[in-house]
């Protein structure tokens, strides 16, 4: 096949800058997945639900969508913390989180996407914004600023949320719940109220998300669900809870499926990372920087 | 009672049913029929692997599609009759379960939960760059007006009615028959403490893997006249996402541990979603088997069945 080198270099560039998207969606998803142990498969869910409450402030005020999306964070985290609560008092503290956890969330997933379908119908909305639009051109290579604010907006929060973890002690007794809940006690901290604390910021991570998603893409209900193979695979290939190995897998899953859209067309990009996330599991379950 | 026995009840209240149906004569009764009847049959098949062995399935629509797209490739090559449909999709999803059961159940259960939710994407995926099947245009599937044996001539959503009917039959006696063998018990001490069936000497993997082969058959048979049933197939009808919602909710507001908690859930919800549809709309009936789903596992976690047995022993004790 005659491959041109600067489709390839654009499609290496595009796939590095949708890499940096995955990279904030998966953020949420390694802190509640990797650290916590909760299977919170409805985060994709609260990711459009951030997506949708940009669109609605941003169509009616005209605020910037990311800006709405900081706004709106403490909702996001008390969501989050509700969330928690309600989990570990009906299925953590009992012992059935693993059947009934799943259906829990599995349910709200459907009863966010549902309710969603109701209010606003099955349109595709999009924002305004002013770097919507416009592109940089460098040498050939195409940037447009739509793909490159929310990945630089993404790897900015990433770079925060990785300073917190590793330097904030609030951080390390997240990273602690996840390696030993016992020892964490002896140490005088409540597992619970971390673990609440820990699942609110990963749900308010979801609102950045979200705003950053609607910017890409034109949203409707449904399309959290192409995410959830999405961000459990680049979760896993990662390295469940480590959160540079979550970094590098969102890249390399962002440049396999822009080659593939490039190459084979774009209705083929959603089995990738279903081929990822199966041979991940199959050859190596620990994923790249697995403890 | 006995397999045998548990069979010939179950077919005859079904048989009752269907003569009802037929006095009725009204060709609705059929089609709302056979939708709760393949309700049945997906609760059932889900409740195999997820109530029995706990491990959560969330590509239901992913079996069913297989199932009923497997029934459009023969349309589109050769048409075969149906029941011989039933068998080719149970054994392409079969063995869709298997792969998916053998790449991903060595490892901790949300990962297989995770995988078979992507796999609904993916089969999506392909079915919809498959130009054969139709690809996102979809496939017409025509059928004759009436369904001749022998002399007999019924119906053809009566006869699609009977087929499910006897799936319906098959499934259940076969979640009993394991329920009470040396199979489910195995899978009952899966789900209770897997490190401790591993440690006694259960072969869990082996077990597991019968399990997601036979629930994915299950849902593959349910799924392989669905496109004579709805007469024109489209990739989001048949990947629809209500479909693994339902198979979740039926078993879990029915009870999980029992097949009598999927036939009650999928009678229960099925009916009520028939009724919603006509009188309400699709979406907020969708809307509430979700809330339910989500009520029932915080507040029942038993499900009805669950609710029953407590009332009574509580009757007892008084």
């Amino acid at each position: 096949m005659d491959i041109s080198w600067d489709l390839l270099l654009n499609a290496i560039v595009a796939g590095l800058l949708l890499g940096g998207f995955y990279a904030a969606v998966t953020a949420g998803i390694s802190i509640s997945f990797g650290m916590l142990d909760i299977v919170n498969i409805a985060h994709p869910a609260f990711v459009i639900l951030g997506s949708y409450i940009a669109y609605y402030v941003n169509i009616n005020l005209g605020i910037d969508p990311i800006l709405v999306s900081i706004i709106v964070l403490p909702a996001f985290y008390a969501l989050g913390a509700l969330v928690y609560q309600v989990y570990y008092m009906s299925f953590e503290r009992r012992g059935q989180e693993s059947l009934r956890g799943l259906a829990f969330f599995f349910g709200l997933l459907f009863v966010t996407e549902v309710s969603l379908i109701l209010v606003f119908g099955v349109d595709y909305r999009y924002v305004e914004a002013a770097y919507i639009g416009p592109s940089l051109h460098l040498a050939g290579l195409e940037l447009p600023l739509r793909m490159l604010v929310p990945c630089l907006v993404a790897l900015a929060t990433f770079g925060a949320l990785e300073l917190f973890v590793t330097r904030t002690f609030l951080g390390r007794a997240i990273m602690a719940v996840s390696q030993d809940q016992l020892a964490l006690q002896l140490m005088a901290a409540d597992p619970i109220r971390i673990k609440r604390i820990a699942f609110g910021i990963s749900i308010a991570l979801a609102s950045i998300a979200g705003a950053l998603l609607i910017i890409i893409q034109p949203v409707e209900p449904s399309v959290g669900r192409d995410y959830i193979g999405r961000v459990f695979a680049i979760c896993v290939l990662g390295g469940l809870g480590s959160l540079p190995g979550a970094l590098i897998a969102a890249f390399l899953l962002g440049v396999v499926e822009s080659l593939t859209s490039t190459f084979y067309g774009p209705s083929w990009a959603p089995a990738v990372s279903f081929g990822f996330l199966l041979l991940t599991l199959a050859f190596r379950p620990a994923g790249l920087m697995g403890r | 009672m006995n397999t045998a026995t548990f069979s010939i009840i179950t077919a005859a209240v079904g048989l009752a049913v269907m003569a009802l149906f037929h006095w009725l004569s009204v060709d609705y009764a059929y089609f709302a029929g056979y939708t709760i009847l393949q309700f049945i049959v997906l609760a059932t098949a889900w409740n195999i692997l997820g109530g029995y062995c706990g491990y959560v399935n969330f590509g239901t629509a992913a079996f069913f599609a297989i199932g009923a797209y497997s029934s459009v490739f023969w349309y589109k090559f050769h048409p075969l009759p149906i029941p011989l449909l039933i068998v080719l999709g149970a054994v392409v999803s079969g063995i869709v379960g298997l792969g998916t059961g053998y790449l991903t159940l060595r490892l901790r259960g949300a990962f297989f939960s995770i995988a078979t939710l992507a796999m609904a994407v993916v089969f999506q995926t392909l079915v919809v760059n498959w130009d054969f099947v139709g690809g996102s245009r979809g496939a017409y599937i025509i059928h004759p007006e009436n369904f001749e044996l022998a002399g007999l001539k019924v119906h053809y959503i009566e006869y699609l009615f009977a087929l499910m009917l006897l799936l319906a039959v098959i499934a259940l006696a076969t979640a009993r028959t394991i329920e009470r063998s040396r199979l489910g018990y195995g899978f009952a001490t899966i789900r209770d403490d897997e490190l401790a069936a591993e440690a006694c000497g259960v072969p869990t993997l082996r077990l597991k893997l019968i399990a997601t082969t036979l629930s994915g058959a299950f849902m593959g048979m349910a799924g392989a006249p669905f496109p004579y049933y709805i007469g024109y197939l489209q990739p989001q009808s048949a990947f629809a996402l209500d479909y693994a919602v339902n198979s979740i909710a039926m078993p879990m507001i029915g009870g999980t541990t029992t097949w009598v908690g999927p036939l009650v859930g999928s009678i229960l919800l099925g009916s009520a979603q028939q009724y919603a549809t006509v009188t309400i709309s699709s979406a907020v009936n969708l809307l509430i088997v979700g809330l339910m789903l989500v009520a029932f596992v915080i507040i029942a976690p038993n499900g009805l069945i669950g609710l029953v047995k407590e009332s009574l022993r509580a009757r007892r004790r008084s």
